[in-house]
């Protein structure tokens, strides 16, 4: 018989349900789940798409998260028990039907050297060469979870446990563009040169955010991406490329 | 009114080009950026005949120097910057008409944090993921995605209507805002409450919060009494708010503002009412926070009132085309 403490307060939610928060009073938060599950990923992507089809005026936001959507909505138009309403009548997702993943986008990584820092680090931590380190992290479809923390920046997950190495404690000022880092579980690349604290072990030459472009942003939550290695000449040829494509 | 040009002579301690914000894009990471007090961008381009969303120059607690090359009318709402045009004070929310060859100068905050400058027309930047706000983190929108330089020359858009009917105007006194150095600010209890003890929000309530210097436009950080968590369990980054209350482990609140990262990995204990974030977004560090609870209710409902009788003494302009 398993022991069930009656003060243990359950925060699981089921399956096929989830909860609705307030986050003030112009956005609100939808709950499928309290822990980096690609289920519950699956579901969050579902019901964030269902939300803007929906195309309801006055919705101004729709943030999938790891496992929540952040609906952002005019406080002039919008009451927030009003919206709530009318989220609970949308189709539930389930966690079953749905497949594993969007489209697989392929992104090449010069690892390693000045363009992967901590590259050495990470093996070390790992116990593995650096060139197995390489082959263990392009081994992996990863999903993307969400986007934060700058402009088109992808949290990928999950990386092997073996490759989970922690935040670096003090973080760079300076992480260049492209840079690909790992913090604990999650891997992610770095779009546009800001302050960072992931281990970096490697650059990608393709541009992850084109301020204008009418398709500005290469990745969105739900879809997969696998890293392969590639070498000096083919990282500066592409690079070449993407600038010419940019002029 | 023609578009005209305004030459950056001094540009003040921090100014930039902002709107009502980059909404559209922040399932992508962006920021939503924007004015950090809506009411005072509001009234400045309603004051000019301007759309309320046109582009206005934000200035933070000492303002620039400019040249205008061409007529215009203008209005200033917001913090004192102790505005002059030759010596002599210019009025705040109120609408005038300021001649080409003139130089407005701001000096220092006498009273709040931000001051809005509005031009009849609106300033002309680049539409950027439909925006013109800057956010200068991300080096997006704006003037060139930085706060403005001298020698920055910036232009207006035609305004597509005459200002006739709104020039002269003048807000009422009583929806002139009062800028204190402490203020009392309502919240409601935000998602992840339940993670703190009941005796958080007391904490939260019973004393008032300072504002650090390590305050800017994408958030406030408090010090005052730590609020502490019941446990330690990893909370899941997920989305923030403008106007969230974030604790990091160290238990001293920061309070999200505008240029706001889309996601956060800290707890979020509160949010601060809309209708109350123009107040926080006059606060200067040094100044103090009083927090007190509200409900989700009378959030909406104060937030109605404060539109309705802006409406009415200063109507929206109406049949604008959309950008």
């Amino acid at each position: 018989m398993p022991r069930s403490n009656p003060l243990r307060r359950t925060r699981r939610i089921s399956k096929e349900s989830f909860r609705l928060v307030p986050l003030g009073d112009s956005a609100v938060t939808v709950e499928f789940g309290d822990e980096i599950d690609p289920l519950i990923n699956a579901r969050v992507v579902t019901f964030a798409n269902t939300v803007v089809d929906q195309r309801w005026k006055g919705i101004l936001d729709v943030v999938a998260t790891y496992r929540s959507v952040t609906i952002h909505f005019d406080a002039l138009r919008w009451k927030s028990s009003t919206l709530a309403t009318r989220l609970k009548k949308l189709p539930r997702p389930s966690s079953t039907g749905i497949s594993s993943g969007g489209s697989l986008h392929s992104i090449p990584v010069l690892y390693g050297g000045e363009w992967g820092p901590d590259l050495t680090d990470l093996a070390t931590f790992a116990g593995l060469t650096p060139t197995e380190t390489i082959l263990l992290h392009t081994s992996i479809r990863y999903r993307v979870y969400m986007l934060g923390f700058s402009p088109g920046f992808p949290y990928l997950g999950l990386v092997p446990e073996r490759l989970a190495m922690p935040r670096l404690s003090t973080p760079r000022t300076k992480v260049p563009a492209g840079s690909v880092g790992i913090a604990d579980r999650q891997t992610g690349i770095y779009p546009s040169s800001t302050p960072g604290g992931w281990r970096l072990i490697g650059r990608t030459p393709i541009p992850l955010y084109r301020k204008t472009d009418s398709n500005p942003f290469l990745l969105k939550p739900g879809e997969l991406v696998q890293f392969h290695s590639i070498d000096r000449a083919t990282f500066d040829r592409l690079a070449g490329e993407y600038e010419r494509a940019n002029d | 009114m023609k578009p005209i040009r305004i030459h950056v002579a001094k540009p003040g301690w921090f100014s930039t080009v902002q709107d009502l914000g980059r909404y559209g894009y922040q399932q992508y990471g962006v920021p939503v950026a924007g004015a950090m007090d809506h009411y005072a961008t509001i009234i400045a381009n309603r004051l000019v005949g301007n759309r309320d969303n046109a582009a206005v120059l934000e200035l933070t607690l000492k303002g620039p120097e400019l040249d205008f090359e061409g007529d215009a009318h203008i209005a200033i709402t917001g913090a004192d910057l102790s505005p002059t045009i030759g010596g002599k004070s210019v009025p705040l929310w109120e609408g005038i008409e300021v001649s080409s060859g003139s130089r407005l100068c701001f000096g220092t905050a006498q009273r709040g944090a931000r001051s809005y400058l509005a031009i009849s027309g609106g300033i002309d930047v680049p539409l950027i993921l439909g925006s013109r706000s800057t956010h200068c983190a991300s080096e997006t929108g704006g003037f060139k995605g930085r706060p403005l330089r001298r020698g920055d020359l910036l232009h207006t858009e035609q305004l597509r209507q005459s200002t006739e009917v709104s020039m002269g105007k003048r807000l009422p006194d009583q929806l002139i805002p009062c800028y204190e150095k402490s203020v009392r600010i309502r919240f409601i209890p935000g998602p992840q409450h339940n993670l703190f003890p009941a005796t958080a929000l007391t904490t939260l309530t019973n004393t008032s919060y300072t504002v650090t210097p390590e305050s800017n436009r994408m958030g406030y950080r408090l010090t005052g009494p730590r609020i502490v968590r019941k446990g330690s369990e990893h909370f899941i980054s997920d989305g923030t708010a403008t106007g969230a209350l974030q604790i990091p482990a160290d238990g001293q609140p920061i309070l999200l503002m505008a240029d706001r990262q889309t996601t956060g990995g800290y707890p979020k204990i509160g949010c601060v009412i809309t209708a109350d974030l123009p107040l926080t977004a006059q606060l200067a560090p040094g100044d103090t926070i009083t927090f007190s609870l509200t409900t989700l209710a009378k959030a909406q409902t104060t937030l109605l009132e404060q539109r309705a009788l802006l409406d009415v003494a200063l109507p929206q302009r109406r049949n604008f085309h959309k950008d």
